[in-house]
């Protein structure tokens, strides 16, 4: 057993509402949309942490606000014994550089009026890393070849390159200013199968390479297993499992999990024949009015339990696998 | 059995300025009565076009269906007047779209639209064909139908909008259903709700269907057999069993090893296929040797894979731009 890493990113108790206001000149605030509530994690230094969920779970917000791009409601976010939410801007900047995001569209995630070596470059100008034009062509030849590009087509556009060379190109210019922590919110969503494979190499490589740590957030849960050490699976804004990845797949306690497990459809015709399936009934509530006490409780299978009375919260079931407090006490 | 649908060396081409854009290029298939047929391929490998051929939803210009053979139960679609078209969209043959957000009409009540068709294929009056617009949203699962029609399709979520889309598409009985990436736009639970639930509905009223996806899971939970189609042909075609477990052409296999499983027991490096399809716009020429048009070959019984003609030794007719 090697020695316990050390976290880098410590996030507590994170809350994001946003407000849902009324009224034209007199806005009243009327309501708030809990988009993350009262999620607790930590990522170690070197490892991929996935994040899992339907779509308005709250797992991209969550990586926005490790970043500051959205500015929390409460709740703590510690970045290597720095406390985030409380920095001033300017202090703030200094910790940008170290941590970076690729972004799911490769499409719209790219200035079409720049040039490819102009996007990679930007941030090393913005954090003042280059001090010459030349060391700024050095830098831009060597992130090309590192993810895979050819550094002659540092000149093109972002339309005269395919999906996945975009894709590459979002990952050299997270890469660029040489950060230790890179949200990749859905990096491979977009992009068509085949193309997808050689993109979830890239980034395996370059962690390798970079020892670079890694939140990934994906609603392909096969990508995700295949590519994180820990992953966390969020439901309407809260966490309700959190584990090593076989250990999820393995033996997942949440009931949530159990049927986002086996809606993922396997490739193979004869392990889908006996599988078990677990079928969810109905829709995701609205994250505006969630149901009261355990927010699962509309879909929830499990006979007997109510879960009104109960408060979200992550409780650890065996070394290292949480699991929400409603399902660990029964 | 007769085959419900034949589709023999299908053709459908785009003119743009580009060029001309081989969309679909020499594909057959057929389709047994009530058997569910899996369409897969990446994107702009020609599965929708392929499918919207068979409804003649190709817009002219740019779109053009040059040749081939559509077999509707003996009846070639491509030869009718669209009047008796017509007759035939909607009622012999159903089609449930990707976007439930777009496929709707946004202004039009969800009775409304579910009854249209009804009483234009089937001349219900308008009393009976709420009646059984009622009895439709109640077998695809939606709660207190009665009050649901005179919503609007904003008003319903998106797995009830695809839901009603099924509705829609079963209103007339068809004999087929054409579901074209139907649950790409949801998420997994929800794409396991849909894709059920469609596969109940045909094999309870003995209902063809055939599934266009990009997802080779669904394809192996829900269908019989697999087309795979890339640059406009389809370069494998067999059981469901088949293709999974002894695919024979190249870019199946490639296809198979570039997905990560649920079900993988030890972490391994994915295997990509290397390179980009070719631009349907320039011949596609096999990387191997050079042959410009595949010829399905059977490689066992009821399995067939694309190869070349001119060189024996080639591994599959698979063209791919590895600039």
């Amino acid at each position: 057993m090697v020695a316990e890493k050390e976290n880098l990113v410590e996030v507590s108790n994170l809350k994001m509402y946003f407000p849902v206001k009324k009224g034209i000149v007199f806005q009243r605030h009327v309501a708030d949309i809990k988009a993350v509530d009262d999620v607790s994690f930590t990522i170690k230094k070197g490892e991929t942490l996935g994040l899992v969920g339907e779509s308005g779970c709250g797992k991209t917000t969550t990586g926005r606000c490790i970043l500051q791009l959205n500015t929390p409601t409460s709740g703590s976010v510690n970045f290597d014994g720095h406390e985030l939410t409380e920095m001033k801007p300017a202090d703030l900047r200094a910790f940008r550089s170290r941590m970076q995001m690729i972004f799911q569209d490769p499409y719209s995630s790219l200035d079409p009026r720049q040039s490819c070596g102009g996007i990679v470059s930007e941030p090393l100008i913005v954090h003042n890393m280059v001090k010459s034009k030349n060391e700024i062509k050095d830098q831009i030849e060597e992130l090309l070849s590192v993810v895979g590009l050819n550094p002659s087509m540092a000149g093109r556009f972002p339309h005269e390159f395919s999906g996945g060379q975009r894709q590459r190109i979002g990952v050299a210019r997270a890469l660029a200013v040489r950060p230790d922590l890179i949200v990749c919110d859905e990096p491979v969503s977009a992009l068509d199968v085949s193309i997808q494979a050689q993109v979830i190499n890239l980034l395996e490589d370059l962690q390798e390479q970079f020892d670079l740590t890694y939140l990934f957030i994906a609603h392909d849960l096969s990508v995700v297993r295949h590519i994180s050490d820990r992953i966390g699976v969020m439901y309407l804004g809260h966490m309700v499992e959190l584990a090593d990845r076989l250990e999820l797949y393995d033996n997942p306690q949440h009931p949530y999990t159990k049927a986002l497990l086996s809606a993922v459809p396997i490739p193979d015709p004869v392990a889908e024949a006996t599988r078990e399936r677990i079928v969810l009934e109905g829709d995701v509530p609205s994250p505006l009015n969630p149901p009261e006490g355990c927010v699962f409780k509309t879909r929830c299978s499990k006979v007997g339990c109510s879960g009104g009375d109960v408060t979200m919260e992550l409780m650890e079931s065996s070394p290292g696998h949480f699991v929400d407090s409603c399902v660990h006490s029964k | 059995m007769a085959a419900l649908l034949e589709v023999k060396n299908l053709r459908t081409h785009f003119y743009t300025i580009e060029g001309e854009v081989k969309a679909v290029d020499g594909v057959s298939y057929d389709l047994q009565p009530g058997e569910i047929l899996g369409l897969v391929g990446e994107s702009g490998c020609g599965k929708s076009v392929s499918a919207m051929s068979v409804m003649r939803l190709i817009p002219w210009p740019p779109g053009k269906i040059l040749d081939g053979e559509v077999l509707f139960d003996g009846v070639d679609l491509l030869q009718l007047e669209e009047e008796e078209m017509r007759k035939i969209r909607g009622k012999e043959i159903g089609m449930v779209f990707q976007e439930p957000m777009t496929s709707l009409n946004p202004v039009l009540t969800i009775g409304k639209q579910l009854t249209e068709t009804m009483e234009l294929h089937l001349g219900l009056t308008p009393e009976e064909a709420t009646n059984r617009a009622i009895e439709l949203l109640e077998m695809v699962g939606i709660p207190d139908a009665g009050s649901r029609l005179p919503q609007y399709p904003h008003q319903f979520s998106g797995g009830m909008r695809q839901r009603v889309m099924i509705a829609m598409a079963m209103s007339c009985n068809p004999r087929l259903i054409i579901a074209d990436e139907p649950t790409t736009a949801l998420d997994v639970t929800i794409q396991a709700q849909i894709l059920d639930l469609m596969q109940d509905l045909c094999r309870q009223n003995g209902v063809a269907l055939i599934v266009i996806t990009h997802n080779l899971g669904v394809v192996a939970r829900y269908a019989d057999r697999v087309n795979v189609m890339y640059a406009g042909n389809v370069v494998e075609r067999g059981s469901a069993q088949e293709i999974y477990h002894n695919p024979q052409h190249p870019y199946t296999k490639g296809l198979l090893n570039s997905v990560p499983r649920l079900d993988d027991t030890v972490k391994k490096k994915l295997d990509p296929i290397q390179g980009l399809p070719p631009s349907l716009s320039k011949p596609c020429l096999c990387q191997f040797c050079g042959e410009p048009q595949p010829t399905l070959v059977e490689v066992s019984k009821d399995h067939l894979a694309a190869r070349c003609n001119a060189d024996p030794n080639c591994d599959g007719w698979f063209p791919r731009d590895l600039g």
